[in-house]
């Protein structure tokens, strides 16, 4: 039974980038916001989101075993692309080519900080909370390392909600799709706007 | 002054399915209004090369003339288009002119578009009419659809749509947009729809409608301006509520 899954799988990629790994993105995004409210309240929020009941079996559930798959398969559908941008410079398709370098971009970007701030952690056991992230972003290549990274992050998940709108039938007309590039291009940027001034609140 | 003007040509050539191709020139007298067709005639009237040398005609693939039957389908400049409507005076020279990438090539410019008839045959483009009786006449259109299906039904199977999708190519197993764009014609139609579900099963299948990326590069290719993306995020609803319906149960055929 090996044939015949590349629609399950696709739908199953598209859908995990929304629910959960899109929501817990926006979820990070904004409590890392504290940031801008200064050390304490950034300790005490993200203390309560480390600290949740089960917290272990929650990131396993919501966000590793999801981002595994839509890793893996993504990077499979990314590479299985011929881009050719510079044949048919179309809007679409320029947006076609960001999305799967975006998504090649987050993926080096995630592993990275899933290892700083989760399995070094673990091991070394590194205190995480401000200080440590202030540490790291002293560094003027990890800040822009983490700068680059989750614009990227954002970038994909926002042009992912066109393209799950698209796939799954939610806007069929041209009219619906244009709404949605625009009302996705605002997330891109509203969401840009607070990733990169919690960044911002840790060097400053 | 007119009998100096040139029109050069740029055209990758192969001379068999296996063999390399190779570029090679050609300049010819100019004339006015001339398609990209009638400069191939006069090369093949007079296969002489740039430098002046005798080499064979150049082979392209022609039939209708007038931008109906998708045989002469190539990449001009860089686009792929049909020989027959790129106008030489609206073109820049020197007019590249190579055969489409997607396809097996046959001879210089001519590319066998087998791929695309065995997925027309794949997912059934057709409206079942024959019976071993008369089935009488069927169930009548409105004609404010049949005009909506017959900018769908203008397809040529030309191959551009499938020239100019990143993920049609040799890495991957995708139909493309065209019979994508056809199983919606026909599923629409009240008589084709007898084999509706049957079609959503097919394109439900590796290498149909979910392999599409969005890039949306078919519809701006499309000659015929056949709304392509749009059929396609229409069959996106479709396999949404098929794939629904047969997972968690329903008596329903179709």
């Amino acid at each position: 039974m090996a044939q015949n899954r590349e629609f399950f799988y696709r739908r199953l990629h598209s859908l995990l980038g929304v629910i959960p790994i899109g929501l817990f993105l926006v979820q990070h995004l904004f409590v890392n916001q504290f940031a801008r409210w200064g050390p304490e309240s950034f300790n005490t929020a993200a203390g309560v989101m480390g600290n949740l009941p089960f917290v272990l079996v929650l990131e396993i559930v919501i966000i590793y075993l999801p981002l595994i798959f839509h890793a893996i398969y993504g990077v499979y559908i990314a590479f299985t692309a011929k881009n050719n941008v510079t044949r048919y410079g179309y809007f679409r398709n320029w947006m076609f080519y960001l999305q799967r370098i975006t998504g090649i971009i987050t993926l080096i970007f995630v592993v990275w900080h899933v290892w700083e701030t989760r399995i070094a952690h673990a091991i070394h056991g590194t205190e995480v909370n401000f200080d440590m992230m202030v540490n790291i972003l002293d560094h003027p290549f990890m800040f822009w390392f983490y700068i680059i990274g989750v614009i990227s992050a954002v970038f994909h998940f926002a042009n992912g909600l066109w393209s799950f709108s698209v796939s799954w039938g939610l806007t069929i007309t041209p009219r619906s799709q244009r709404i949605v590039t625009y009302v996705t291009m605002i997330i891109f940027v509203a969401l840009s706007y607070v990733g990169v001034s919690t960044l911002i609140a840790f060097v400053s | 002054m007119s009998d100096t003007k040139k029109i050069n040509l740029i055209i990758t050539r192969q001379d068999s399915p296996d063999s390399k191709p190779y570029e090679e020139e050609f300049s010819i007298p100019y004339r006015k209004n001339l398609n990209v067709i009638s400069a191939l005639m006069e090369i093949r009237r007079n296969p002489v090369n740039a430098k002046g040398e005798n080499t064979s005609p150049v082979f392209w693939e022609m039939g209708c003339l007038e931008e109906v039957c998708g045989a002469c389908s190539m990449v001009i400049n860089g686009k792929p288009q049909q020989a027959c409507t790129a106008l030489v005076d609206q073109l820049e020279q020197p007019i590249r002119l190579a055969p489409m990438t997607t396809f097996p090539v046959v001879r210089d410019l001519a590319v066998d578009r087998s791929r695309m008839f065995d997925s027309l045959k794949k997912v059934k483009a057709w409206i079942p009419i024959d019976g071993t009786y008369d089935l009488g006449p069927g169930p009548r259109m409105a004609e404010s659809k049949r005009q909506w299906a017959y900018e769908l039904s203008k397809c040529m199977t030309c191959g551009v749509c499938l020239e100019a999708c990143p993920n049609v190519n040799s890495d991957s197993n995708f139909i493309g947009p065209a019979p994508l764009s056809q199983v919606r014609l026909f599923n629409s139609h009240p008589t084709g729809e007898f084999h509706k579900s049957e079609r959503m099963e097919t394109i439900m299948e590796d290498g149909g409608l979910a392999n599409c990326g969005n890039s949306q590069n078919c519809v701006q290719s499309c000659p015929k301006g056949i709304p392509l993306t749009t059929s396609i995020a229409a069959l996106n609803r479709e396999a949404t509520l098929q794939s629904f319906k047969s997972f968690f149960g329903s008596d329903n055929v179709n």
